[in-house]
């Protein structure tokens, strides 16, 4: 069989064969005991021509309802922001997509330049000192930001803000399962997570004290009051952020977070219904050499020539096998790089004016919609993009309503948090026009 | 060309950019008035401040010094660098697919739903698997949900095994993931060709045995021949068999883990099923497991609902989550893609060809090179630099000279238990040609050995940068620049 992504014709194989100095392939496979060989072809669909597959994929995709033809008012970890054209053009190059992990650093110097420039742009983000090169994503972040202050601390809890993103606290519910932690979760008030309900929780064998800002509800956090708190117990604060409002909320490493962590998708990349994503993590300098995943450093050459590689390896799986830091290999290069390109786009003033189109379109909508009273207000404390409303109608009516208007609706907050029921979590980002805005005002206002 | 490239940091002036905003349309406060003064941001984050074509030129002149299996061929062993169809790349930019809210309502995403179904149901049947779970990201997460599951599976059961064994051969992902699982590792002894020591094997399992993990055929690229008396020895402890599918190109069509006796499979879907490797990611690792373990797999789980499919989240005894959301989706329509293109037969040449050009590239490469094994290979194949070693060349030379005839080098010292060891993985997608002229270049590198033994150790002489000083990276860790 010759096909486009198998080269070899009949006389290639034989000539191979020959060489080799067997008759046949099965020759090769002689090692395989034959009651363990497959003695019928796979159950699969029958091959399709490229251009068969190109219709076929685009039937697939347009079963979807995209975000190309709906307005999104959904949030809750995943955000559909502005992707400047750069970023794919960028990271289509397929010098970049088809390579593999900078194991050669003397051909992969391009790869690694750019993931020391990631690293630094998620160090200036986030106000610490050191940033790995990725996780899978947000919520493995977090998870791994416990463990590692677990093993920093020698200690066996940790105490997580009941207002962090549900799925996280289930990732690290799982991650803690077998590892014999516990995790103890604290209250909200108001949105925002109090900072007595934490103290009350965190102790002398606390870990790690975690919030999220902005949370789950889009309401801001106090980071330096948990900071504090967080450090009177012998605890490291860790703080999950979206990278975007970073460009209007003050670092979280000034405000004294030991790790900084979050879901890197709104820097760049498409929602793509869950993933690929990115974790980006950070912490003080003091605890980089307990840090998971691939880290790449500056160095020279025997001729003094600036060059990077990969480094602090002797915390990885590959080098430490069951001491390593975490398990993980493969992360999410190819993020890190779009994350990187989206952050040299917007640039330095480009990444607060965005965050800023964000909070205002969203304080507008919240404005429009509490004012006509065509719902309630749910929060009092400070939001960035998203925001709790309490509607007449169940979430699910408010939203089929909304879907027959070319628009996605927010999140049913009761499906997570019983007493929230009939609450809806609307996000806004800088994609939303005036128009599509006061559409949805509409639209709710008309099922209320 | 010797010369270090500048620094996106380094480039540019105040005030560029490289995108243009749009003007606020809504009226609302200032920022300052929406956030508390303690929240906020008083100085801008120390980003680039560059013109657009600044960036394209920056990221460009990067892809130049970056070698992909586009640039050139790529014989990582373990790693399947296989050629990554362009068209699976379109599929993952559809609007209908990129564009797609995780959280939409599921009436809306039927389409995204109906590839998780079918995914699960292609890697079941290509494993011998009853059911699959698309969530994990990566080989080492599959690994992770994997052998949470078996914990999962034993607790339940009442029983609470302690213990992973793992063979010396394997790779770090395995005991790490064990240990990260909270288990403790056995590590076994392989006889010199790879093969388990079924006696070793005997005396290591217990009560406590939670799992094998093993990866077949073993990272030295052979078949575990005795993988049924493997299997049979774990399961009368009680213990459960893990497949690490990092190896699965050599067995499409072929033989199946599910068949072998193995209960938990991952595949790496950016290995065996084309999609790309992204300079280390994003991958894909789906886990296959047998019947006994789907209650606990994680959440949600996709089921077939009114002629179309739900996610169901109803499930008590599931694990958890190992990701925000599904899956590496992107990655999972590109090795949708791939699986459609490729059909049953398709997928079994892969495989068949993937051997062939192992065996052919060790079958002339042993002239020269030691060659540990005397058997044929699986889809890659493990050699050492025994033979040049009185030359005082070293396998992370003969590397390192690759690099000036324009080559990937192969996996170097990996496994473990091989001294030496170059694992070159040459894939089904190379031509003859190809393999021909990587054959001539590591002949002539061993002739250049012998006769001329410095071009080879100061080797490379071609690239951007000479050999790194890797000790002083670490030393003096620089890992991000300071204004
Ligand atoms: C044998 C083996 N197991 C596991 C892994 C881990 O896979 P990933 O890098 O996708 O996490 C690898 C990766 O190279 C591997 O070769």
């Amino acid at each position: 069989m010759t096909r486009s992504y198998l080269p070899h014709t009949a006389v290639d194989r034989q000539a191979m064969l020959a060489a080799i100095g067997v008759a046949a392939t099965e020759d090769l496979f002689a090692d395989i005991p034959a009651g363990l060989r497959l003695d019928r072809p796979l159950a699969l669909p029958a091959a399709l021509a490229e251009q068969e597959l190109a219709r076929h994929l685009r039937d697939l995709a347009g079963q979807n309802a995209s975000l190309g033809e709906y307005a999104c008012f959904l949030g809750a970890g995943a955000y559909d922001h502005y992707i400047p054209s750069v970023v794919d053009h960028v990271i289509g190059r397929s010098e970049f997509y088809t390579a593999y992990t900078q194991y050669q650093p003397e051909i992969s110097q391009g790869y690694l330049q750019a993931l020391w420039e990631y690293q630094s742009m998620i160090c200036a983000l986030t106000g610490l000192d050191v940033a790995n090169a990725s996780l899978y994503d947000g919520g493995t972040a977090l998870a791994e930001a416990a463990m590692m202050a677990c093993a920093a601390t020698g200690r066996q809890e940790v105490v997580v803000a009941r207002a962090v993103h549900p799925h996280y606290r289930i990732i690290l519910g799982t991650y803690a399962a077998d590892r014999g932690l516990t995790v103890k979760e604290a209250p909200f008030a108001d949105g925002a997570t109090g900072v007595a309900g934490l103290a009350e929780l965190a102790g002398p064998a606390t870990a790690a004290v975690i919030v999220q800002t902005p949370n789950f509800f889009g309401c801001l956090e106090d980071v330096a009051a948990a900071a504090e708190l967080a450090h009177k117990a012998g605890a490291l604060l860790v703080v999950a952020a979206d990278p975007v409002a970073l460009g209007v909320l003050e670092a979280p490493g000034a405000l004294g977070a030991d790790i900084v962590v979050g879901e890197g998708q709104p820097l760049g990349l498409p929602v793509s219904f869950g993933g690929p994503y990115l974790g980006f993590f950070a912490a003080t300098e003091k605890l980089m050499r307990k840090m998971p995943g691939r880290i790449v450093g500056q160095t020279t050459d025997f001729e003094g020539t600036r060059g990077f590689v990969l480094t602090l390896q002797a915390r990885e799986q590959h080098i430490r096998r069951e001491k390593a830091t975490s398990n993980i290999c493969s992360n999410e290069a190819l993020c890190s790089l779009a994350a990187a390109v989206y952050l040299t786009a917007v640039g330095r003033e480009g990444l607060r004016e965005v965050a800023e189109l964000c909070l205002k379109k969203a304080h507008y909508a919240h404005a429009e919609l509490v004012n006509r009273k065509v719902c309630q207000p749910v929060f009092g404390a400070p939001f960035f993009q998203e925001f709790a409303v309490r509607c007449a109608k169940p979430v699910a009516a408010v939203n089929a309503a909304l879907r027959r208007e070319k628009i996605i609706g927010g999140l049913d907050l009761g499906r997570y948090y019983p007493e929230l029921a009939g609450c809806m979590l609307l996000c806004v980002t800088e994609k939303r026009t005036k128009a599509e805005i006061d559409r949805l005002v509409r639209t709710m206002e008309a099922v209320s | 060309m010797r010369k270090a490239e500048a620094l996106i940091f380094e480039k540019g002036q105040p005030g560029r950019r490289a995108v243009d905003l749009p003007a606020c349309d809504v009226p609302a406060p200032d920022a300052a008035a929406l956030i508390p003064d303690a929240y906020r941001r008083k100085t801008p984050a120390t980003l680039p401040e560059v013109s657009q074509l600044e960036l394209m030129r920056h990221y460009t002149a990067l892809s130049r010094r970056t070698f992909g299996v586009d640039t050139g061929f790529y014989p990582l062993g373990s790693c399947t660098m296989k050629y990554n169809p362009k068209i699976n790349e379109d599929a993952g930019r559809l609007d209908g697919f990129a564009a797609l809210h995780p959280l939409q309502d599921e009436a809306t995403a039927q389409g995204a739903l109906a590839v998780l179904a079918a995914m699960e149901q292609y890697l079941a049947e290509i494993a011998g698997m009853d059911a699959v779970t698309m969530q994990p990201a990566a080989g080492a997460h599959g690994e992770l949900t994997g052998i949470k599951l078996i914990r999962a599976y034993h607790r339940h059961r009442g029983e609470n095994r302690t213990k992973v064994i793992v063979p010396d051969s394997a790779h770090g992902t395995n005991p790490a993931t064990a240990a990260v699982c909270g288990l403790e590792i056995v590590e076994i002894k392989s006889h010199a060709d790879g093969a388990i020591d079924l006696d070793a094997l005997r005396a290591a399992v217990g009560s406590d045995t939670a799992a094998l993990m093993l990866t077949n055929p073993s990272t030295l690229g052979l078949f575990e021949r005795n993988i049924r008396e493997v299997a049979a020895i774990v399961h009368a402890a009680g213990g459960l068999l893990y497949y690490d599918g990092a190896n699965a190109n050599a067995i499409m069509g072929v033989s199946r883990p599910g068949d072998m006796g193995f209960d938990v499979i991952h595949f790496n879907l950016h290995k065996t099923f084309a999609t790309p490797h992204g300079g280390g990611g994003p991958g894909s690792g789906p886990v296959g497991v047998k019947s006994g373990l789907i209650p606990f797999l994680p959440t949600p789980v996709v089921v077939a609902a009114d002629g179309g499919y739900r996610l169901d989240y109803d499930r008590p005894l599931s694990i958890g989550k190992v990701l925000s959301f599904y899956g590496n989706f992107g990655v999972i329509v590109r090795a949708y893609a791939y699986i459609r293109a490729m059909g049953p037969d398709g997928l079994l040449a892969a495989s068949r060809d993937a051997v062939l050009n192992a065996n052919y590239c060790l079958s002339r490469l042993k002239e020269k090179y030691h060659s540990p094994f005397d058997r044929f290979c699986m889809h890659e194949c493990v050699l050492t630099s025994k033979n040049q070693k009185p030359y005082g060349v070293r396998t992370l030379d003969i590397a390192k000279r690759l690099l000036d005839y324009g080559y990937h080098p192969p996996t170097i010292y990996f496994p473990l238990i091989v001294e030496e060891a170059l694992m070159i993985e040459p894939t089904e997608t190379e031509s003859k040609e190809t393999l021909d002229g990587f054959i001539e270049a590591m002949l002539k590198i061993a002739a250049e050995a012998e006769e001329d033994a410095a071009i080879v150790k100061n080797a490379p002489a071609t690239t951007v940068v000479g050999r790194l000083d890797e000790a002083a990276a670490a030393r003096k860790p620089v890992v991000r620049w300071q204004p």
